[in-house]
């Protein structure tokens, strides 16, 4: 688990273009949207297709969204759970 | 009869350090065959939670719009008008690029929003907050005259400011289309600069040039734009004769040009265009040219047209500028005449104010 979530602030960091952020620089419980690390909902989106492309996973329902992308450990705990890849 | 024009601030991010030194005298000649921008620190222009979205070109444009807006001490223009012949082409790379590796599947928002065409202009409106009229013309070499038509019919039509300008950048795959195609210098130096090559295709560079087109002079003017007249196919036989007739309606004749701006780009297929021009009808006119120190691309013309406004507030001609020793006492008419690959010939007239 510790390795998915140092994984997924690297692809977070890449996908996103997040200048002057590092991997040390995100806890696992900062909130990625709003007053956290400032994601907006084009980001969102590229988290989504992320999820689809790297594990598999299709987020049917967007209202679920908010919950899995509220932090990096929901995002790995998520993960974890649904991994098709 | 047009209004008067008053070009009251500029604005230029090349591959010289034009955002730093305002000396044109100090910038080299570019001796590689593919030269990247020199890039201003984007931080001091830009919001840190809009550039990592940005590409180089919009970064550019933002910049140069920035620079010229506030030389004309305007905060929003009555209108944005940009030109650029291959738009945002490093995220259209990256777009195309991920519908083929995906095989048209995972396509992201991001790199798709940002390749389109009006990306620059959208992205200066929305940092300026302006919803004024915002167009995008897209017309190979004539992308920036196009936007600079439409700029000044605008103020013919009672707007007071308007801010138009152009902006290309290297996106890597397309650069490497030209490259494959032959308009790029195969060389990998240019030595002794463009004027001495005697080889095919032009040396590539980006940039982004915006300007403030304004009714009314002011402290920062630093020309009036008088005319600006444009051909997609002009015949080489019909050059000299459009020209004539492009002065007569402005009533003038070559002899009232101080100096005339050549986009002269070493490419020896295509530069005889102006070299007939430069033995025959301004042969006792002040010439200039300056793709040497820019590069090639879509809308390179507006550095030439940067460096004419330039040329007009300072009233002299930096030496790295001359094409001839002709000189003139005072520099009151400029005329600047362009073409790409003997297509898309324009005319634009500056004097000064």
């Amino acid at each position: 688990m510790e390795n998915l979530k140092l994984e997924l602030k690297a692809k977070i960091i890449e996908n996103l273009n997040l200048e002057d952020v590092e991997v040390g620089d995100i806890a696992n419980d900062d909130a990625l949207f709003g007053d956290g690390l400032g994601l907006d909902s084009i980001d969102a989106l590229e988290l989504i297709v992320m999820l689809d492309k790297d594990y598999g996973i299709k987020l049917s329902d967007p209202k679920q969204g908010k919950s899995i992308f509220e932090s990096i450990d929901s995002l790995a705990a998520y993960i974890t759970e649904n991994k098709a890849k | 009869m047009m209004k008067d024009c008053y070009i009251n601030g500029i604005g230029c991010v090349s591959a010289q350090e034009t955002t730093v030194d305002n000396d044109i005298e100090n910038y080299q000649f570019l001796t590689e065959r593919i030269t990247h921008a020199h890039r201003p620190n984007y931080r001091e222009f830009i919001k840190p939670t809009m550039i990592r979205r940005m590409s180089t070109g919009v970064k550019m444009g933002v910049v140069a719009a920035s620079l010229a807006l506030k030389e004309a001490n305007l905060e929003t223009p009555d209108a944005i008008i940009s030109g650029t012949g291959l738009g945002c082409s490093i995220d259209s790379d990256k777009f195309l690029k991920k519908i083929v590796d995906n095989n048209e599947e995972f396509l992201t928002p991001t790199a798709f929003i940002q390749s389109t065409h009006n990306t620059v202009g959208a992205q200066v409106a929305l940092g300026l907050g302006c919803n004024a009229y915002n167009v995008t013309y897209v017309h190979n070499a004539l992308s920036f005259e196009s936007a600079m038509i439409d700029a000044q019919l605008l103020l013919n039509e009672g707007e007071s400011n308007v801010l138009f300008g152009g902006v290309d950048e290297l996106g890597a795959y397309t650069t490497s289309l030209f490259d494959l195609i032959g308009h790029i210098k195969k060389e990998e130096v240019i030595e002794n600069g463009i004027l001495d090559s005697k080889t095919k295709g032009a040396i590539f560079s980006e940039g982004s040039q915006f300007f403030v087109l304004g009714d009314e002079r002011s402290d920062s003017s630093y020309a009036k734009l008088v005319d600006v007249a444009v051909h997609n196919v002009l015949p080489k036989n019909e050059i000299e004769e459009k020209l004539v007739q492009f002065l007569s309606t402005n009533n003038l004749t070559i002899g009232d040009i101080d100096a005339v701006v050549l986009g002269t780009n070493g490419d020896v297929e295509f530069d005889g265009v102006y070299a007939d021009l430069q033995e025959s009808v301004f042969e006792n006119t002040q010439q200039i040219y300056y793709k040497h120190l820019s590069g090639e691309y879509n809308t390179a013309s507006a550095f030439g047209f940067w460096t004419a406004c330039k040329i007009l507030k300072t009233q002299s001609v930096p030496t790295n500028l001359k094409l001839n020793t002709v000189k003139s006492s005072s520099i009151r008419n400029v005329l600047l005449y362009n073409q790409y690959r003997s297509e898309n010939h324009s005319f634009t007239l500056l004097s000064s104010c």
